[in-house]
């Protein structure tokens, strides 16, 4: 996972509130086996309208998204970061996030940032008047900047340490690489081990037909 | 400490202790895998260019897309084809040992994991997919994860935990003929409800649960997550290590013993404390049966459709009107006139030799029902293979059911095997969610010997409807003792 510190890109005003993983990627794009290609996915229903946000040039390359309250609710789907982070988008800010989506994001190097409702609607003026404008993103200080305008936001501080160091879950374990090779040193004989393989001799099984 | 099973198992695999509130690192003993949950968590290390750490501990098997017809033939439906493919050529690129479809071990991977030895007491198992905690009748702690922690386990042999609470689950007394493991199961989710296990651990213990056999136990603990527990327990005792020994992958010879010796401390402590209890008479149990969309709306057979507008609480009303519309039942009805379409007799909850057995000696020598279509799905090659050298197919194809190839089937309806919109079964599964077995389809859960009965009948049916008497001794065929052979 990549370090962050800060961040800048263009800022993307989501007027919506209650946006659920299901608009954000619908179902039917969980069949597939791949985590990376969701780009295409991400607010499948929306995109076919030519007013939708990301539709317009200006927004098109956006990074930061700028969300109205409880982004994220409903399924759990890890699919949502997925996608939003294929698209290309580091950083959402809103109100308000959905618990899981929130620690999914987390784990996955997105950036939520939980800002008030008030300065959500400062910098979503700002993004509409001057279509483009770019935000910057401080992890170190907990800031959004856009034009002349900086506004906090909270992230708690766990979540917040591991953007800055780029540890996402496993590597964070891997940390403890030496805990994890001192146990297997302890581990009983008589526990099992699925290779070699052992099985009953392999006989041919006789495909059922239809009836 | 006095400690409870779950904690000594718990304990005996602490990597590190979590500090000021972060979760405990637990060694995971055997991973479980299958084509559903595995992609992404492949495609995960292959973009972080990491290794699976202990292929050793790790097995494959193909079980939810897999068709029961004609399995010889390439997959029809091409997303199921591409899991099964992107799981084999996962399986040879990080050296996992997988058992594919045709292979005589393939299998619902809960039955594999058994068959073959590789679930023992003591050891931590996972896999992606909630019914793992069917493995914990070994007195295990098996739990279901999602798609990146199965990366993570992939990668680490290790998972961030926070501790969970235990819930002491006592059935006393002994069950009545006709009455089965599954109807205790589906008696405690009815009581405790599907949230009621929620954040816990559960041991099931008592008289009822020590005379079960493993597979008896496998179906309770299975359906663990249906009363919403992260994972079900049993103590192990002789009949575990009965069923363990001789097994391809059980231990051998000092191996073995100092694993019995360490398997029989596996208990918990007569002074340890549960967070909580609850108690079940076995004798008060009977044939159980769903009515609603959930696991939890369950009710003695001899029972009749609940009526909502007798049901004070208004949310339980409110459910009740919409399960009730959804299963088109009639308020009121008895549940014995309740007509089903198809039974399926199959899952990792009562797929196995021994749920086999039961339901061939219910409907030996009988046709079933004309208005019904019968599938007998048995949960592992091996299983097939076994019921095939005992006859039971035999019965089955005289008794007018259709005899499959192994896999998950028709529980989750992946593959081909669904149920019609409106179309009604008895199903001896573990969920009967809207649309779970197909888009529109209607299920009942029942137990083995219950969908036989009902096979016959046409209508949600025990053995005791049947004009013919029945023995109540479901552990034999045809009188002669039939121990379980090692391999299935």
């Amino acid at each position: 996972m990549e370090k962050i510190h800060t961040h800048t890109g263009v800022g993307v005003p989501l007027r919506r509130s209650n946006v659920d993983t299901d608009q954000i990627i619908p179902a039917v794009y969980l069949k597939r086996v791949t985590r990376t290609g969701f780009e295409d996915a991400l607010f499948a229903a929306w995109r076919g309208d030519p007013s939708f946000v990301l539709n317009q040039d200006a927004y098109r390359n956006g990074s930061v998204l700028v969300a109205g309250p409880d982004f994220g609710t409903g399924s759990s789907r890890e699919h949502a970061v997925w996608a939003l982070k294929d698209y290309g988008f580091r950083v959402v800010l809103s109100s308000r996030f959905a618990d899981i989506f929130r620690g999914n994001s987390g784990k996955q190097g997105l950036v939520t940032g939980i800002v008030s409702p008030e300065d959500i609607e400062l910098l979503w003026k700002i993004l509409e008047t001057k279509p483009g404008t770019e935000v910057t993103v401080d992890l170190e200080a907990k800031t959004a900047t856009a034009d002349d305008v900086t506004v906090p936001f909270q992230i708690d501080d766990y979540t917040r340490w591991r953007l800055m160091e780029g540890l996402d879950d496993i590597g964070l374990t891997l940390t403890n690489e030496a805990d994890i090779t001192a146990f297997e040193a302890t581990r009983e004989s008589w526990r099992p081990k699925t290779l070699p393989a052992k099985h009953l001799p392999s006989v041919p099984i006789e495909a059922a037909r239809p009836v | 400490m006095a400690g409870t099973l779950a904690e000594k198992v718990w304990e005996a695999h602490l990597v590190r202790r979590g500090e000021n509130g972060s979760p405990d690192l637990l060694y995971i003993d055997l991973h479980l895998v299958h084509e559903v949950t595995s992609p992404q968590a492949f495609e995960g290390l292959r973009l972080a260019g990491r290794p699976v750490r202990r292929p050793d501990l790790t097995i494959a098997t193909e079980d939810h897309n897999t068709p029961t017809l004609d399995i010889d033939l390439p997959i029809a439906d091409l997303t199921s084809r591409t899991q099964i493919d992107t799981l084999r050529a996962n399986a040879k690129e990080f050296g996992v040992r997988l058992h594919s479809l045709g292979d005589a071990d393939q299998g619902i991977v809960h039955q594999v994991g058994p068959q073959l030895g590789l679930t023992m007491p003591g050891l931590t198992v996972v896999c992606g997919d909630s019914h793992t905690s069917t493995h914990g009748a070994f007195g295990a702690l098996a739990f279901g994860i999602g798609t990146s922690e199965v990366e993570h386990v992939l990668a680490t042999q290790t998972l961030p935990l926070a501790p969970f609470r235990t819930m002491a689950i006592t059935v006393d007394g002994e069950l009545p003929a006709g009455a089965t493991s599954k109807d205790i199961i589906l008696a405690i989710i009815a009581k405790i409800g599907t949230g009621g296990g929620q954040g816990y651990v559960l041991e099931y213990r008592g008289e009822a649960i020590r005379t079960l056999s493993m597979e008896a136990r496998m179906t309770i603990c299975n359906m663990s997550i249906e009363a919403g527990a992260r994972a079900g327990m049993i103590a192990p005792d002789e009949t575990t290590f009965e069923y363990l020994k001789g097994r391809p992958h059980a231990p051998e010879g000092e191996d073995w013993d100092a694993a019995v010796e360490y398997w029989k401390t596996l208990r918990s402590d007569d002074d340890a404390e549960f967070d909580a209890e609850v108690v079940l008479d076995a004798a008060d149990l009977e044939p159980f049966v769903t009515w609603g969309t959930n696991p939890g709306q369950g009710l003695p057979l001899s029972a009749s459709v609940p009526v909502p507008s007798e049901i004070a609480d208004e949310n339980e009303r409110v459910t009740a009107e919409r399960a009730l519309e959804y299963m088109g039942l009639e308020p009121g009805k008895p549940l014995r006139e309740v007509a089903v379409d198809t039974v399926f007799i199959g899952s990792c909850t009562n797929g196995r030799i021994e749920d086999l057995r039961s339901v061939a000696k219910v409907v030996k020598g009988r046709k079933k029902a004309d208005s019904v279509r019968v599938l007998v799905v048995p949960s592992s090659a091996r299983v097939r293979l076994q019921a095939e050298a005992e006859g039971l197919d035999v019965i089955f194809k005289d008794f007018g059911a259709e005899w499959r190839n192994a896999g998950c089937s028709m529980c989750l309806g992946m593959n081909p095997d669904q149920l019609a919109p409106g179309e009604r079964s008895a199903s001896t599964s573990n969920r009967n969610f809207e649309g779970r077995q197909g888009k529109g389809g209607r299920t009942h859960l029942v137990s083995p010997l219950v969908a036989a009965a009902t096979a016959i009948r046409g209508t949600l049916s025990s053995v005791s409807d049947l004009d013919l008497p029945y023995d109540v001794d479901i552990t034999t065929f045809d009188g002669s003792p039939l121990p379980v052979p090692a391999g299935i």
